[in-house]
């Protein structure tokens, strides 16, 4: 196995560990804000690891600069709709969670 | 390698499945909505995964659309679905 591949193989496993994480946040946490927490680490370094995994085996620069868009893109929607998200429920009177 | 991207784009749809419990149970709209929301962000990472698995480049565009349309929801949801009416004349 290449040395390219094997760090492929890293940067997907520890993607999915966050994609994983994420997952559970969303089901085990106990408010909105909370969830919002889990999901935006998810959407942030989950996919961006994935999206590094896979520039290593991409077959041509512009296959890179598709992948690394995307994830700019997911990036810029994941923060902006945290932040609305967040606003909204505290508007509406949505009190953060409190043990 | 190929396998590795093929399994991996199933273990994320398996963590889809098991996001769905949270479309069920709620309790507010923007708990459904931030469970769409990690869907979509799920769907962009598989989608990568099999165009890298199957060598279908053209895939790498519908997670492309998927992203970009990922904003564009929940953007729409909060804006129109979920907004405070009463709040508005305070402005933002």
């Amino acid at each position: 196995m290449q040395v390219t591949e094997f760090l492929t193989l890293l940067l997907l496993l520890a993607g999915a560990g966050f994609f994983l994480a994420g997952t559970v946040g969303l089901l085990r946490f106990p408010d909105v804000y909370t969830r919002l927490h889990a999901i935006t680490k998810a959407d942030n370094v989950g996919l961006g690891l994935v999206v590094a995994g896979l520039l290593l085996q991409a077959e041509s620069l512009a296959a890179m600069g598709k992948l690394l868009l995307i994830w700019l893109l997911v990036l810029l929607a994941s923060a902006s709709v945290a932040h609305v998200v967040a606003r909204t429920a505290l508007r509406k009177g949505i009190r953060p969670w409190k043990r | 390698m190929d396998i590795l991207y093929s399994g991996m784009a199933l273990f994320l749809l398996l963590t889809l499945v098991a996001g769905l419990w949270r479309v069920l149970r709620g309790p507010t709209p923007a708990d459904r909505m931030l469970a769409a929301q990690l869907f979509g962000t799920t769907a962009v990472a598989s989608l990568l995964l099999l165009a890298q698995a199957a060598g279908r480049p053209y895939l790498r565009d519908v997670a492309l659309v998927f992203a970009l349309l990922a904003a564009v929801t929940a953007v729409a949801f909060v804006r129109r679905a979920w907004t405070v009416w009463e709040d508005d004349d305070a402005g933002d």
